[in-house]
């Protein structure tokens, strides 16, 4: 599949946004953090920002984005659809619990619930997101057990340790979210192993016999229909060479979760501000190797109509 | 509305014969001709003259080498939307644009709804839609339904271009949901198959797999020759077939 | 509700409308009667030849859609790849605007535009010039003409034996070939019985000039379950979908269908009766070696053929229906010892040269497969007959209560025409029809009116005396049967141009257009003054040897004077070919024209019927051009030519039209053969007819006439076709024709070479005229195997037509060229594992001749031997209005750049046209390579590259985006 910045990056920013905004709305209410004016107009700056940021890439893929409006219609059928409400949806109890945290400096009551139902729309929108490529059955890398999971996992890992990085920032460490923020990273990347070993020893029932209804034997591509690439073989043909896949996995493995556990191993044991400096950097680190992740995400998973294309 | 209809009163589709199919590409450029003027039109090309040309196309052919212990054969392979039961390209759009007909099972998109996601090209395991870049909307076959019903052209030409033009007749258009109709009963004889059909998507469209070689080879049943028994051979035997 | 009887070709009940077509109530807003027309005009496609009748539906002016004529009796409704997109072709940016002239060097493609008069008045002044002095200096070639009865009769009128179209170098073989020996031909001149074989052999094609009658019959086979097997080394289009494919070695099929004899005959399985009844098999040929009659044959007082009575054990008419005559033996009358052409044939393919174990490795064909094919067609021939129940009666009056078949057919074309032996090829398989009994019979292959004609047909060709402001007594194409009507000198020196009709090519019935601009430059063998070609690419696809060809177009002789003097070339399309002309007139588009498809040149017919067929303008031109045709009808008026004006010198046809109707080529037969006589009610022959034109397009721009039942089959013999055929002029007597299994006048050839006669060949002339006029079809090795080292160049290199582009100006066009912009080499992989080669490899392609480069695509279904590309992909820059980014310039090849166009030097230094001997057919199949992988650097991009042409004044740059029918949708969104 063609690894489209626009629909990378919002995966990944809406991720750690969503992973973000979803521990503020419960560590908030739960006294883990104070209800002071920075902490929260940044840390819910930076979740709905790289929220808003994620979705305004998204329309970037879509052809007629004007009529993006549209997309919050068909909830009963279509993940998509699902995503585009739940994410709006979950701006509600966002905005409620960003203005009663940042404006009214309070964490209680009515904004405390704000943040829990925030926290769980987050959830439930970074759910949506998994399912839109779960549920595609062309393309068995994206259809599988892993997917959703992996989403979730993500998020909650990118976010960890953006909050990390932002209560590091104010000075308000807390060795368990780093701990943790640790632990997430390391589940992450067991994640991912286990997804990649799983996509390596797919065997994908669907070939090219099954696609052309010729049983037995080989059926290999002759000619296609057109000489030059068209739109399936710019959107569903993209390639990527073994070694080339091989490189970038270790990069991944460096950038989102290699490098970002030892820089919050380090801050454990460093102090402040250098702590604060080197979670920071763990979460631009761990974030550029999300982009990777998810590029490789996409270039990966192929789609069966490339069966036919004899790629 | 991009949930399925529970149940369609037809289901029309098309049957491919790909024992019968040259690779001509008759059926490819009367859709492109038929459809660039019709319901879904135009079929934009992009850079037509150019190096990196792309175009807009409902129904295009690929050509296989299928090797199995009887021998190579080499197919032609015409491919467009198969308008599935269950078609996943209708259930993921988010806008309806994307809509599975009650009335006859076309696969249909409603252009003023889409807003070109290509969520549903992602989800069409054949590869039946097309983006058009030019006017940002996914375009695919419409089983010409501005032919099969249209008043204004000659009853007789009421079928889907393809099926018209096709010169070997390897295309064949029908109701598949009715049992009973001369296509049903072309599948049923010749075997037609689904394609992927561990998708689960339940194709309307079904495919006639070439015949067997041998199997045919075996239709001439031939004895080997043996030379004449005739006094003098070959030219005895004719002196006394002439004189006989 | 009721239905009419269902029309056209795909016309099974699952192929029909839905029972009731009324739009169900969807309530989705869908428009599904949108107004598709204005109005439908019914013309004939000319994407090739195969001459479709199209239903063109055309809104606000503009083209909408082109369909299928379901009453049409060639496509029956259907219509190819090429034909749907013939709208792209009408609106190609690459049309041309307005007359040119040149105004740089030669190819460069500077030109400057110019008025018609401006382009008139020259053209005419030039040619007034050579018609005054000597008319021969014009040399007048067209190519996929589709007028040829006008263009040949032009040049009639204007005194010149140098005409001719595009046939020899597409398939005077197969022409030639058939009509030598059957009065008919395969090409689109006769068909199988689609309706009624059962076994259909298909000869080296895979696609065909009547492409969707083979289509449409195919379709039949495969309802029927009728057996096809191909015999081609390339397994593609017809050949993909064939029930047996044999992948022969390119060049031996002949070889292939002698063993298929000598196996037929050995089991005494061939049709005696049918011999006797319908071909020359028991006529006496004398054998007297060294006589100057060795080789004919015998003939009695009254000139008669004779034969010998078995009965009555004396010599007879061979044409008397009593006669009991002998096939076998050796005789002595009148003293001559003589024997029948049978007991030759029996002599010859009867030898164990001829036996499957003997040919199966030079055909790469196991000795057990053409054993089995054997026995299949003595199966399907001899055990399947069938009987139609229609009585007969044929030529001699006996009565026949049904129409006997045996249902094996045969069809070839190209893979046998394009080879050196390609004439005795094609002889070769007419002769195992024949055998077989299967020849214009139910189940067999049919003739197509105006065939049969007598074998070979007349007239003889013209131009034996050129003489300034005289017509040629003739038209300049037709058949020789025998020496004394070649156009030589009588030092044997080619009288035409082309050296058609000469000893090195006696039965050119096409000419030989590859050989023109060679020997024009050469003045070889004299010097012309004017090219005129008209749609054919000869600068490029339509020349073998391009890049010389190229340099000769650009020559100059030691005065700085381009060697071909003057060039003049009419075109609809900025084509390879235009910028080396110095005059180019513009041709519309097909859409934009009258044009008659007549039987006096190509027709419609089919085997039930005869047929022909007009173009009228759909639209008009929205540039300054002008149909050739109508251009050549007012050049022959300027230059006064006998016929194209009155007593009193004025035009006699306003235009094409004009002469379509009223022309008459001999009383009472013209161009059009439907709606004759004043009131419209005479076919064939009748009084012009005014009202004609509308006539056909009242019709749907086609006649056709069906035959009675009794007059379908045995055409050769059939009394009732042939009054019909005398009556509609297609031959001059009602007498059967003979099939001549043996050629007497090839052996009139021999025997001149041999030292009798008046009219000899030169002495370096008679081996060749000796070995290759055999009476008896032979086979040789290709010339071009036979001369290079097969361990350097081990390849077979062929080049086909891809179905969607065959015989067309395909490659500008928008929705075509998205299909193949780019040909690849197809290669065999277990071949390419032998040369280290891997897929999508960049390779060069070696022949003695040079070297092109191209991308290669590993396949099995091809002879191991073999590579192939598809053909006329590869397009040189700045040409047919595509950008120089376009894959057909830069990745596209030419194979042709490494196909010769002479022969290797034979040992006195002599190097012929690379044709076949006898009909002067271009041998592009004759190529032999070796492919190798090409250095890193030289991956990616083709070879040779050719300088860019400068594009005409006003061309604008091609589109960006093509948005095609979305005015359509706007006008009716609009009307909503």
């Amino acid at each position: 599949m063609h690894p489209a910045f626009s629909v990378v990056f919002f995966t990944t920013a809406t991720g750690a946004g969503y992973g973000l905004l979803a521990l503020l709305g419960v560590l908030g209410p739960l006294g883990f953090i104070a209800p002071d004016f920075w902490p929260g107009f940044v840390g819910m700056g930076l979740a709905l920002g790289l929220i808003a940021a994620g979705l305004l890439s998204s329309t970037g893929h879509l052809g007629r984005p004007e009529r993006a409006w549209r997309a919050f219609s068909q909830w009963r059928s279509s993940w998509l659809s699902r995503e585009g409400v739940a994410s709006v949806a979950t701006f509600i109890p966002a905005g409620l619990f960003g203005l009663g945290w940042v404006i009214l400096g309070r964490l209680d009551g009515w904004v405390a619930a704000a943040g829990l139902l925030a926290a769980i729309c987050a959830v439930i929108t970074v759910c949506m997101t998994g399912m839109i490529y779960a549920s595609l059955k062309p393309v068995a890398q994206w259809h599988s057990p892993y997917t959703l999971p992996g989403y979730l996992v993500f998020s909650a890992m990118s976010g960890c340790v953006l909050m990390n990085a932002l209560l590091q920032g104010f000075a308000l460490a807390s060795k368990t979210l780093l701990a943790a923020s640790v632990l997430l990273t390391l589940l992450g990347w067991g994640w991912k192993l286990a997804t990649w070993r799983h996509n390596d020893r797919l065997e994908i029932p669907t070939n090219a016999n099954t696609a052309t209804g010729l049983a037995g034997g080989t059926v290999r591509s002759l000619e296609w229909p057109h000489t030059e690439e068209n739109y399936l073989l710019k959107e569903m043909g993209f390639r990527i060479a073994r070694k080339h896949a091989a490189k970038l996995r270790l990069i991944t493995q460096a950038l989102a979760f290699g490098v970002p556990i030892l820089l919050l191993v380090a801050a454990l044991a460093l102090p402040w501000p250098i702590a604060a400096l080197v979670s920071a950097l763990a979460a631009i680190v761990q974030f550029a190797g999300m982009l990777v992740e998810r590029w490789l995400f996409f270039a990966e998973a192929k789609h069966t109509v490339m069966l036919y294309y004899g790629r | 509305m991009t949930c399925l209809p529970s149940h369609t009163d037809k289901r029309l589709g098309l049957v491919i014969d790909l024992d019968t199919c040259v690779g001509c590409q008759a059926c490819v450029t009367a859709c492109k001709e038929w459809n660039t003027g019709g319901h879904m039109g135009p079929l934009t090309d992009i850079d037509p003259y150019g190096g990196h040309v792309d175009g807009v196309w409902f129904n295009r052919v690929h050509s296989y080498e299928h090797v199995t212990e009887m021998g190579g054969r080499t197919v032609n392979f015409p491919r467009s939307c198969l308008h599935c039961e269950t078609p996943a390209c209708v259930t993921v759009c988010p806008t309806g644009a994307s809509y599975k007909r009650a009335s006859d099972g076309i696969v249909l998109i409603d252009e003023d709804k889409c807003i070109g996601c290509k969520l549903c090209s992602w989800a069409c395991p054949y590869g039946a839609r097309e983006f058009d870049t030019d006017v940002g909307v996914m375009k695919k076959c419409t089983l010409c339904v501005d032919r099969i019903y249209n008043d204004n052209l000659a009853e007789g030409d009421r079928v889907p271009a393809c099926v018209a033009a096709c010169p070997t007749s390897a295309r064949h258009f029908g109701d598949l949901g009715d049992p009973q109709s001369p296509i049903s009963h072309l599948v049923a004889e010749r075997g037609g198959v689904d394609l992927m059909p561990e998708l689960g998507y339940r194709p309307t469209n079904k495919y006639l797999p070439p015949r067997a070689h041998t199997q045919r080879a075996a239709s001439v049943p031939a004895k080997a020759l043996e030379p004449v028994r005739a006094e003098g051979g070959f030219l005895g035997w004719v002196d006394r077939m002439l004189s006989s | 509700m009721t239905r009419g009887q269902p029309r056209g070709a795909n016309s099974a009940a699952s192929q029909r409308p839905l029972a009731d077509t009324r739009a169900p109530d969807e309530g989705d807003g869908v428009d599904t009667s949108p107004v598709v027309s204005d109005r439908i005009a019914k013309t004939t496609c000319y994407m090739c030849a195969c001459r479709c009748g199209i239903e063109v539906h055309v809104k606000d002016g503009k083209v909408r859609y082109i369909n299928g004529n379901k009453d049409h009796p060639v496509n029956r409704g259907v219509i190819c790849g090429k034909g749907s997109s013939g709208i792209m072709q009408h609106y190609s940016p690459a049309r041309l605007k307005k007359p040119l002239l040149r105004s740089g060097a030669r190819g460069s493609g500077e030109f400057r535009e110019i008025e018609w008069e401006e382009a008139f008045s020259i053209a005419a002044e030039r040619l007034s010039n050579i018609r005054r002095t000597d008319p021969k200096k014009l040399a007048f070639f067209t190519g996929r003409d589709q007028s040829q009865s006008l263009t040949g009769w032009w040049a009639s009128q204007f005194g010149t034996p140098n005409f001719a179209a595009h046939g020899g170098f597409c398939s005077v073989n197969m022409a030639a070939g058939g009509l030598y020996s059957i009065g008919g031909s395969f090409w689109e001149f006769g068909e199988p019985d689609w309706d009624n074989t059962k076994y259909f052999m298909l000869f080296g094609v895979a696609e065909d000039h009547d492409s969707n009658p083979i289509k449409i019959g195919l379709g039949k086979l495969k309802a029927r379950g009728a057996k096809v097997v191909s015999i081609n080394p390339c397994r593609t289009g017809y050949n993909a979908i064939a029930d047996d494919w044999i992948g022969i070695r390119p060049g031996t099929d002949g070889l292939f269908v002698f063993a298929l004899i000598h196996e037929l005959l050995k089991a005494g399985r061939v049709d005696l009766d049918y011999l006797i009844r319908y071909t020359n098999a028991h006529v006496l040929v004398v054998q007297e070696p060294g006589a100057a009659d060795d080789g004919l044959f015998l003939r009695g007082g009254d000139n008669a053929l004779l034969a010998w009575d078995r009965v009555a054990k004396a010599s007879v008419n061979a044409a008397d229906p009593d006669a009991k005559p002998a096939l076998t033996g050796s005789f002595t009358i009148n003293g001559r010892r003589c024997a029948p052409v049978f007991q030759l044939i029996a002599d010859r393919y009867l030898d164990g040269s001829y036996a499957p174990d003997a040919v199966a490795q030079r055909c790469g064909i196991a000795a057990d497969t053409i054993r089995r094919i054997a026995a299949e067609l003595a199966h399907v021939a001899f055990e399947q007959t069938i009987k139609l129940p229609v009585a007969w009666t044929d030529w001699a009056g006996r009565r026949h209560e049904t129409i006997k078949g045996r249902p094996v057919a045969m069809h070839a074309m190209r893979g046998i025409s394009a080879h050196s032996n390609g004439f005795h090829s094609c002889r070769a398989i007419h002769l195992l029809q024949v055998l077989l009994g299967t020849v214009d019979v139910p189940g067999g292959f049919r003739f197509k009116p105006p065939y049969p004609k007598s074998a070979p047909p007349g007239p003889k060709p013209a131009g034996k005396s050129v003489k300034p402001m005289t017509p040629l007594d003739g038209m300049p194409l037709g058949f020789v049967c025998g020496p004394d009507d070649l156009l030589v000198d009588e030092a044997g020196t080619p009288l035409r141009i082309d050296k058609a009709y000469s000893w090195e090519s006696p039965l050119a019935a096409h000419g030989l257009m590859h050989t023109v601009i060679r020997n024009a430059w050469a003045g070889d063998p004299y010097p012309i003054d004017t090219l005129m070609m008209y749609m054919s690419n000869m600068a490029w696809n339509s020349s073998m040897n391009t890049v010389e060809t190229i340099a000769m177009l650009t020559d100059h002789d030691e005065a700085g004077n381009y060697r071909i003097p003057f060039i003049i070339y009419s075109d609809a399309y900025y084509s390879e070919t235009v910028p080396f002309a110095d005059l180019v007139l513009p041709d519309t588009t097909y859409l934009e024209r009258h044009d008659c498809i007549s039987l006096l040149d190509r027709p419609i017919s089919h085997a039930d019927g005869p047929g022909d067929a007009i173009r009228h303008p759909v639209v008009e031109p929205d540039r300054d051009v002008r149909p050739f045709q109508s251009v050549l009808i007012e050049l022959g008026a300027r230059l006064g030519l006998p016929g194209f004006v009155e007593e009193d010198g004025s035009a006699k046809y306003r235009d094409y039209a004009d002469y379509i109707v009223n022309h008459e080529r001999t009383p009472g037969i013209g161009p059009l053969a439907g709606w004759r006589g004043g009131d419209g009610t005479a076919i064939g022959k009748g009084a012009a007819n005014p009202n004609q034109l509308q006539r056909y397009i009242d019709n749907g721009g086609f006649w056709h006439h069906d035959f009675a039942d009794d007059q379908r089959y045995y055409k050769m013999a059939n009394r009732s076709y042939l009054d019909f055929a005398v009556q509609l002029g297609f031959i001059p007597k009602a007498e059967p024709i003979v099939f001549q299994l043996y050629s007497e006048p090839m052996q009139r050839f021999r025997l001149a070479a041999r030292g009798h006669g008046k009219v000899r060949p030169p002495e370096a002339e008679r081996g060749r005229i000796e070995t290759y006029m055999d009476p008896l079809p032979i086979w040789y090795m290709p010339f071009e195997e036979a001369a290079v080292d097969p361990q350097k160049y081990p390849l077979h290199a062929l080049t086909q037509r891809p179905m969607h582009m065959y015989h067309s100006w395909g490659s500008q066009n928008a929705w075509l060229r998205q299909i193949t912009s780019q040909n690849r080499l197809f290669v065999h992989h277990r071949t390419a594992v032998g040369l280290g080669l891997a897929d999508d490899d960049w390779v060069w392609v070696e022949s003695i001749n040079g070297r092109v480069k191209g991308q290669i695509k590993l396949v099995d279904g091809v002879n191991e031997s073999t590579v192939w590309t598809w053909n006329a992909i590869g397009k040189r820059r700045g040409s047919w209005g595509l950008k120089d980014d376009a894959a057909e310039s830069n990745r596209g090849f030419l194979l042709n750049h490494i196909i010769g166009d002479q022969t290797s030097a034979d040992a006195s230094g002599k190097r012929y046209s690379n044709s076949d001997p006898v009909t002067g057919q271009a041998a592009w199949f004759d190529l032999r390579v070796r492919i190798v992988k090409c250095a890193p650097q030289e991956a990616g991009f083709t070879e040779p590259q050719f300088e860019r042409f400068q594009q005409p004044p006003h061309f604008r740059p091609s589109p960006d985006m093509l948005r095609f029918g979305v005015e359509f949708r706007h006008e009716r969104e609009s009307a909503e």
